[in-house]
């Protein structure tokens, strides 16, 4: 069998890319600043120059991919992933470089940010981790965000309560799972359209709601208490870990345990290894006695939960306040981090993390005045969306029976 | 445990495939169930397992009448099933495939895959099977496949073993062993129910035998009958159990197979420098124990084989380094060794599936259009040619019994223009009525003009249907006889002794 030629090929426009940006990067120097108040011993700025940092850049790049080159189709093997990874951070690096030439770069800002955006994102893709290792394919994830995010929002407001805002959250979130789950499991619908009706349906029913009962009331019904900042001791002090890791919110802790915990859930327990032989081959499961429907619809709807958490982010968390479909197609993008993650969560996490970081740049970007159209940042998101899942996936498997009904006679 | 079966019918929708059927098997007894395919075997199984819900009758265990809602249920009253169609996740190793619904945890429900590990060391050297825990199921033989089935119903501690066709895959030593290990269970106290289309097998360890043709039991029958006996009754009719052929009528030699070699991902050698060329109007049969290098040769003819080098030509045009689609398109016939991946789309009909790879051209197309009232016409055709059971030709290839799945693959096979065919194990899960008729097929392709190259591990069948037997033994061929050479001398050479 012949390697894909997909990598070079992708390494090579890179590259060429990275050339075309080095003669553009105006500005002498960009400094990078690292520490912050709180640290535990101070870092100085670090000050680079700016061409000529690009340039070697470049040149890092151009090695890269002729050695991918040289691998592909002299060898006839594949590239490492050490290589692609150093490949990416490069390219990243001179981009950054490119748009912060002549300014000064917060980099545990610009982190933070970036970790934060990825929050609702990787509840998603938890939920869908859940969902699609069951064999239920989740384009439901959207809902479930946007349920989440209006229950909490209304819930915390009347409660004046986060705590029992979340716990609404999730419980929303159960309920959209479940109705997912009833229509795929029970009734055989195509789990693609369900998905997708379901989205539908909570988007009108959260706007419809929204414009007759919140915008009338937004004291009581849509004014909910935020999360707080809480640092932790120690940990919150290391320099750049402390302040981008350990010095969030609440729903942030969560987030580390529940990625961590889907992770440990699905490969190292008995729950997971019957999870993941319902969403491969549920004949088999049902012959050792696992009950098939009843292990798809706790698994989707645990799924359901994280994702209502997740949602709260939105409102608790970022905007402090409910807006119509303010989840603005995050369900989909977590969607495919999952599919990029390779339906592992650690990695889907790792790919959400990815996706908040090209968003944070864009609002990063307009900040310091860029030297690119504000509606290209808008789209950078989306863009890396596509290549990433197109481009840098390549041939994966996921669970084999998803979206296929299980049916006995 | 004694078990009797009263009266048990199963209908799909208005088809009945279990007929009123009664069956005893007493504890310390091995109850052969013989039945042509599409007979019901395998559906009064899964009725017992409760895989299926019966649509009438009773299952009783020691007299007492068993409800079973699901698999779950069977298996805690003590039956253990060994299915005709693995019931394995490719993705997961052997150890967790064996462990998966009984799996040993440590705290907070972890697994403790170690303890799986152990669990499938001990069955193994307790039976003689050599099998890494953690391999990945997917990667195995469909030979090492079946072992990993049957270690998970021996971990049950089941008392009533289902054993529903195994040895269609296994090699006879391997069948042998089998057979050592249902003798060994039997002495234990245990009932074993034991289907199979050999009847050698049958003969050799059943203490009882029920025969059942089109879902009603017709009758018992004795071990010590004759094969033609035991034929007959499961047929309806008289079969002749030897393959009759004319003497070879040779033209050129136009499939030639030259210092074929080849690796494995492992890289070691899987093919060693084989060389063999298979006349017009001959059947080439390559014998030899599964495993040492046939299924990575027939790969090699299709194109899905990595790392070969060498030359395969077909009436002079090299093969090797085309895509599967292109071998098939230079007339290439090719009947894979595992028909439910590599044979058939489950969920396609059977009407699509005779059509598969033909689906782009005439007659079946035209332009970009499918031609479906010709493809319904072919279908039904190749449906009664090949005496195929099924309710009709929209049943779904999953629908079918397993032998009338092979039948389908052979039928799609067998009706092309071909100027060579490649058939692995081409008989395996017939009965003896179909096999009767497979062997008419291949050897009348043979005298329509075209080389054939069989693989086969049944020797019976190799000597009977070759005219010229090539015997492979660790990747090489290691000698190429005449079909009437005595049985111990290809079984040295098999065992790789060459003089
Ligand atoms: N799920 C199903 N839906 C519809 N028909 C089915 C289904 N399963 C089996 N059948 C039909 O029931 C009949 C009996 O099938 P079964 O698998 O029991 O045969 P078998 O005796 O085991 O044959 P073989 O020796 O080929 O394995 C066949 O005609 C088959 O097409
Ligand atoms: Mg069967």
């Amino acid at each position: 069998m012949k390697q894909s030629k997909k990598t070079p090929i992708a390494l090579a426009l890179l590259t060429f890319l990275t050339v075309l940006i080095a003669p553009a990067v105006a500005g002498d120097e960009i400094e990078i600043q690292i520490a912050t108040k709180t640290d535990l011993f101070p870092i100085p700025n670090l000050v680079f120059a700016a061409q000529g940092f690009v340039i070697f850049l470049a040149v890092l790049m151009l090695v890269l991919a002729v050695w991918s080159f040289y691998l592909t189709f002299s060898k006839n093997q594949k590239t490492p992933l050490i290589a692609t990874v150093v490949f990416g951070i490069a390219f990243v690096a001179s981009v950054l470089v490119w748009l912060f030439a002549g300014a000064t770069m917060t980099l545990t800002t610009l982190l933070a940010g970036s970790l934060a955006l990825a929050v609702p994102l990787i509840f998603g893709s938890m939920s869908g981790a859940l969902s699609e290792r069951v064999g239920i394919i989740n384009i439901a994830i959207e809902g479930q965000l946007l349920a989440g995010a209006f229950t909490s929002a209304v819930v915390a407001s009347i409660t004046d309560s986060v705590i029992l805002g979340i716990i609404a959250a999730m419980l929303a979130g159960v309920l959209v799972a479940a109705l997912l789950a009833v229509f795929s499991i029970k009734y055989l619908v195509d789990q693609i359209i369900t998905g997708v009706v379901v989205n539908v349906l909570i988007i009108g029913l959260t706007s419809f709601l929204f414009s007759t009962l919140l915008a009338d009331n937004i004291t009581v019904l849509n004014q909910p208490p935020r999360f707080e900042r809480i640092s932790i001791p120690v940990l919150g002090q290391i320099p750049i870990i402390g302040p981008v890791l350990f010095n969030q919110t609440l729903i942030v802790y969560l987030m580390y345990v529940a990625v961590i915990g889907v992770f440990l859930a699905l490969f190292k327990t008995r729950w997971g290894l019957r999870v993941r032989s319902v969403g491969e081959y549920p004949k088999a499961s049902d012959t050792v006695g696992i009950k098939v429907f009843r292990t798809r619809y706790i698994s989707v709807m645990i799924g359901g939960a994280l994702a209502g958490l997740g949602g709260s982010f939105f409102t608790l968390g970022q905007v402090g306040a409910f807006g119509k479909e303010m989840t603005n197609g995050a369900g989909y993008i977590a969607l495919a981090a999952l599919i990029f993650g390779r339906w592992n969560p650690i990695y889907a996490a790792l790919a959400a993390l990815l996706f908040g970081f090209a968003q944070n740049l864009q609002y990063a970007v307009q900040i310091v005045g860029s030297p690119l159209p504000s509606e290209f940042l808008l789209m950078l998101p989306y863009v890396l969306t596509v290549i990433a899942v197109a481009g840098l996936v390549g041939k994966v498997r996921g669970p084999a029976a998803a979206g296929k009904p299980y049916i006995k006679s | 445990m004694r078990l009797e079966l009263k009266q048990i019918t199963k209908k799909f929708g208005d088809f009945t495939a279990n007929d009123k059927i009664d069956l005893v098997a007493e504890a310390g007894q091995i109850h052969c169930l013989l039945g042509e395919n599409g007979a019901g075997k395998s559906t009064l199984m899964n009725v017992l397992y409760g895989l299926y819900q019966a649509d009438g009758g009773e299952i009783l265990l020691d007299g007492q009448v068993q409800n079973f809602s699901g698999p779950g249920d069977a298996m805690a009253a003590g039956i253990g099933m060994v299915h005709q169609h693995f019931m394995l996740v490719p993705v997961f190793t052997v150890a967790e495939n064996v462990i998966l619904g009984h799996e040993p945890t440590k705290a907070l429900g972890f697994l403790d895959i170690q303890a799986a590990r152990e669990r499938v060391r001990e069955i193994s050297s307790r039976f003689g099977f050599d099998i890494d825990p953690d391999a990945i199921v997917g990667d195995l033989s469909v030979g090492v496949q079946q072992r990993v089935e049957i270690i998970k119903a021996l971990l049950g501690d089941a008392k009533v073993l289902i054993f529903d066709e195994p040895t269609a895959v296994l090699t006879p030593q391997e069948t042998d062993e089998l057979m050592g290990i249902m003798r060994q269970l039997r002495d234990e106290g245990k009932s074993i129910v034991f289907i199979t289309h050999k009847l050698r097998e049958v003969r050799e360890v059943a203490d009882k035998i029920t025969v059942i043709r089109l879902g009603k039991v017709v009758g018992e029958a004795s071990p010590t009958d004759s094969s033609e006996h035991l034929a007959s009754m499961m047929v309806g009719r008289e079969v002749d159990l030897s393959v009759h052929k004319n003497p070879a009528n040779l033209g050129e030699a136009s499939f030639k197979v030259n210092n074929l070699t080849a690796f494995n991902s492992a890289g070691s050698k899987v093919l060693d420098d084989v060389s063999f060329e298979i006349q017009k109007g001959e059947i080439f049969v390559i014998a030899g124990v599964q495993g040492n290098g046939q299924t990575e040769l027939a790969e090699a003819i299709l194109g899905i084989q990595e790392r070969v080098t060498g030359s395969i030509t077909l009436e002079g045009k090299e093969l090797l380094g085309k895509s599967v689609k292109k071998v098939l398109d230079s007339g290439v016939g090719f009947v894979p060794e595992d028909r439910t991946e590599d044979g058939l789309v489950a969920d396609f009909t059977i009407a699509e599936n005779l059509m598969l790879d033909r689906s782009d051209r005439p007659p079946f197309a035209r332009g970009v259009q499918l031609q479906l009232k010709k493809l319904h016409q072919f279908a039904e055709e190749k449906l009664k040619q090949f005496d195929i059971r099924a309710q009709s030709i929209f049943s779904k290839a999953k629908q079918l019994s397993g032998g009338n799945q092979q039948k389908v693959v052979l039928a799609r096979e067998l009706s092309r223009d071909l100027k060579v065919l490649v058939a692995s194990q081409p008989t395996r899960g017939l009965d003896v009525g179909s096999i009767e008729f497979v062997h008419e097929q291949i050897v009348a392709a043979r005298d329509g003009g075209i080389p054939v190259l069989i693989v086969a591990t049944e020797l019976d069948e190799a000597t009977q249907l070759g005219d010229r037997v090539a015997v492979m033994y660790k990747g090489k061929i290691v000698g190429i006889v005449s079909p009437d050479t005595p049985r111990e001398e290809l079984g040295k050479l098999m065992a790789g002794v060459t003089k």
